[in-house]
């Protein structure tokens, strides 16, 4: 009896065990490095050239170019290529900037037109042919951008209030009865200046580690139940997983683009939040 | 006492189950809700779809902090 069970339960942790397939892991977010450089810093040394960093560069060098020939040399009647720039940034200026800001839109156009074209660029390489990874499901991309919003909207609400004033608005709303701010105002500090730079990061990140892994599983996993396996009964699910691959790529496209229009819909509305000339 | 069943893994793809809940009801109220003002006020539709994203964004955050950790508290 001993031994039945025993050979049962080794059977079973064998066959799932079994050396053909390998599910993906966060270990996808750190390839390997291409070289390193620079003095040691806690132990490695300061910067590092992986994949992520080389599809950072390509993406930087695109984006820089097509704006470049789009606007080298405006005309009041466009070409075509200055014409689909215009369309690119007057999406931004009329549906996210002028929407939310009103008239003072003027000052915030340029950092979230490169907020939202940074990151639309950064999230769509996760389904562009030979990069296969989104640049910003790295914590460093999203984190370094959520900064920017940080420091525009506070320094913006600063320079409108004046500081002490802007701290009193956000932390001691008016209108609120005197004893009720030792419960709201820990409320506000975390929700105004922790909460809303890290869940900007958390999203961005969140969701292109998701869809990254979601890929990897689908594709590898057709891959496997299709090629490598030997049994018969796994080839309808191979081709399943391989359909629905392709169906979350071209979710994955939606969700870049839903990714880069929230990020920036944020960071106005947090810039108008402070810059309100109420009360 | 033997072992005749056991189940190993993550903990962490329960938690992530269970904190998928909440912002998902979430979701749907508020897309709910923007659909139905929607219908009453169509010519309203463009700010209430602004601020549908808007609720979207904040209820999904709750959602992809249970995902990520996940990944953190391994």
């Amino acid at each position: 009896m001993e031994e039945v069970l025993n050979s049962d339960k080794a059977n079973v942790l064998a066959a799932s065990s079994e050396d053909g397939f390998s599910p993906p892991s966060i270990a996808e977010f750190f390839p390997p490095k291409l070289f390193e450089i620079g003095p040691d810093f806690l132990g490695q040394p300061l910067f590092a050239m992986t994949r992520i960093n080389l599809i950072m560069i390509i993406m930087t060098v695109a984006l820089l170019t097509f704006f470049y020939f789009a606007f080298r040399k405006p005309s009041v009647v466009p070409t075509k290529i200055q014409s689909l720039g215009e369309i690119f940034l007057d999406f931004v200026r009329v549906h996210i900037s002028e929407e939310v800001l009103g008239h003072q839109a003027k000052r915030f156009n340029l950092l979230l037109t490169t907020m939202f074209f940074m990151v639309l660029a950064f999230s769509i390489t996760g389904i562009l042919p030979l990069m296969h990874i989104a640049a910003s499901s790295v914590i460093a991309i999203p984190l370094i951008l959520a900064l920017a919003s940080y420091v525009v909207f506070n320094y913006a609400g600063a320079k409108q209030h004046g500081l002490v004033h802007y701290l009193q608005l956000n932390l001691f709303p008016p209108g609120v009865p005197k004893p009720l701010y030792v419960l709201v105002t820990p409320i506000e500090l975390v929700s105004t200046f922790i909460f809303r730079p890290a869940t900007l990061t958390i999203r961005l990140v969140a969701n292109m580690i998701a869809g990254h892994m979601l890929l990897v599983l689908f594709y590898s996993g057709a891959n496997y139940m299709l090629l490598v396996s030997d049994s018969l009964l796994l080839k309808p699910f191979g081709v399943f997983s391989f359909l629905a691959g392709f169906a979350f790529t071209l979710f994955e496209i939606l969700v870049a683009f839903l990714q880069a229009y929230i990020f920036t819909l944020l960071t106005a509305v947090y810039i108008s939040g402070a810059v309100s000339e109420e009360h | 006492m033997e072992l005749f069943a056991e189940i190993t893994g993550n903990i962490n793809t329960i938690g992530y189950g269970l904190a998928a809940i909440g912002p998902g009801i979430g979701v749907g109220i508020v897309v709910g809700k923007a659909l139905e003002s929607i219908a009453r006020q169509p010519e309203a539709s463009g700010i209430i779809r602004t601020n549908m994203f808007l609720g979207i964004a904040f209820t999904e955050a709750l959602a992809l902090i249970g995902l990520v950790a996940g990944f953190i508290f391994t």
